[in-house]
């Protein structure tokens, strides 16, 4: 099928994957699903399902998108895509209330909730609805690596600071004052930003080094 | 291209689309309705020992309506009751399930089905200890929540910064034991 709608070329596969993870990270550089990464991020057990729900909703959706994007009609195709993707969210929350019970009480809301994460449907519009069934699926596994990548790390510091465990398991000295309020929504809003500033920072002197000083408009 | 073809033309895709995924979803249903509605179930009676001393098993049953588990011992006799109850929380809707003796005057025991409370304050309604502070009670008397180190016989200490959380749950096992001895009453009649 030939390339119809633009970019006859766009990125190669492994352009789209690699960027996924680090470079266009959903959540550090995108600033995109902030909902889910504020709100379930506070245990590590809690972070990986839903990471495994996004990823499992955004490799589907993509796949299908990229199916049918020689069908698709420009003014319809957000309607397709929010389809596509409600589909799958249904299936991943009835998945889980089947099979992982206990978790998906947990999760309450926040998998249905995934039919408006912005990754999803960015990646349908950006990628899926131009671009060849193995870019797409390539794209789809390099921003769900990227996703989980940044809910790994920030339910790491929040569970083990909040907590004292890591996946459940005790992990930090029996003396450590659990702060609660790393497992409280601010705990979110700090470890985000703060981790976030930590990202920017260190691609800020990495640009900085290779370019020497070029590239990023902010001094670091 | 907007006005090229009718709606039929301009939509198809959708149309399909539609109804593809709601057979998927259909088919979804099926194969795991089932489970889904078995894993609430199971949690449900998996408490009904914890819920009632002596109890080996819960058997449903509509009481005034509502559907309340008769909880038998293993030669059957009942040895209390289960009541699957609800109210508002501080943050969203909690699920509650009671235990009481055979004749309801004793509540014997409180189980958080499920809560959307703050984490690490009201989501401790959950904890052993907390609920453990209903065992024993009388169903006869309303209870009350308190801030005091030392609650009263028919007190209940509210968690440490979550207030509303202490009493919606006290007020949600108030309404519905009080209901349920009334209709109990009502059906021994």
């Amino acid at each position: 099928m030939s390339e119809h709608m633009g970019h006859p070329d766009g990125p190669t596969p492994l352009e789209r994957f690699l960027n996924g993870i680090l470079p266009e990270n959903p959540v550090y550089r995108q600033i995109l699903g902030i909902c889910p990464t504020l709100a379930v991020s506070n245990s590590m057990e809690s972070a990986m399902t839903m990471a495994g729900a996004v990823a499992f909703v955004l490799v589907s959706s993509n796949l299908v998108v990229s199916l049918i994007r020689g069908l698709l009609k420009p003014h319809l195709r957000i309607l397709v895509f929010t389809l596509t993707i409600a589909t799958f969210v249904t299936v991943a929350d009835r998945f889980l209330a089947a099979y992982m019970h206990e978790m998906s009480r947990k999760l309450g809301p926040y998998v249905p909730l995934i039919i408006v994460n912005c990754i999803i449907i960015a990646r349908c519009e950006v990628c899926a609805a131009k671009q060849s069934v193995i870019t797409a699926v390539a794209d789809a596994i390099g921003q769900s690596l990227g996703f989980a990548l940044a809910m790994a790390t920030i339910a790491t510091v929040r569970e083990l600071l909040g907590f004292g465990t890591w996946f459940g398991l005790s992990v930090m000295p029996k003396a450590w004052p659990a702060w609660v309020v790393m497992i409280l929504p601010p705990g979110a809003f700090i470890t985000l930003g703060l981790l976030m500033g930590a990202v920017n920072w260190i691609g800020a002197a990495r640009a900085g080094k290779s370019a020497g000083g070029g590239g990023e408009a902010k001094k670091a | 291209m907007s006005d090229k073809g009718g709606y039929i033309k301009q939509g198809w895709l959708v149309l399909v689309l539609a109804g593809c995924f709601g057979a998927a979803l259909a088919a979804v249903h099926v194969g795991l309705g089932q489970r889904i509605e078995s894993n609430k179930l199971g949690d449900t009676l998996g408490q009904v020992p914890k819920l009632v001393p002596g109890a080996v098993e819960g058997r449903s049953e509509l009481l005034g309506g509502r559907t309340v588990y008769r909880a038998v011992d293993s030669s059957g006799r009942t040895v209390g009751w289960v009541l699957p109850v609800g109210g508002g929380g501080f943050a969203d809707r909690i699920e509650l399930l009671i235990g009481l003796d055979a004749s309801a005057a004793t509540i014997t025991g409180l189980y958080v089905l499920e809560q959307k409370e703050t984490p690490g304050l009201g989501n401790r309604i959950e904890e052993p200890a907390w609920r453990a502070q209903f065992t024993g009670r009388s169903a006869q008397r309303r209870l009350a929540v308190t801030k005091a180190d030392k609650p009263g016989a028919d007190e209940i200490q509210a968690v440490t910064g979550a207030t509303i959380s202490s009493r919606s749950v006290t007020d949600i096992v108030n309404d519905a034991v009080g209901r349920f001895r009334a209709e109990l009453g009502a059906s021994r009649q």
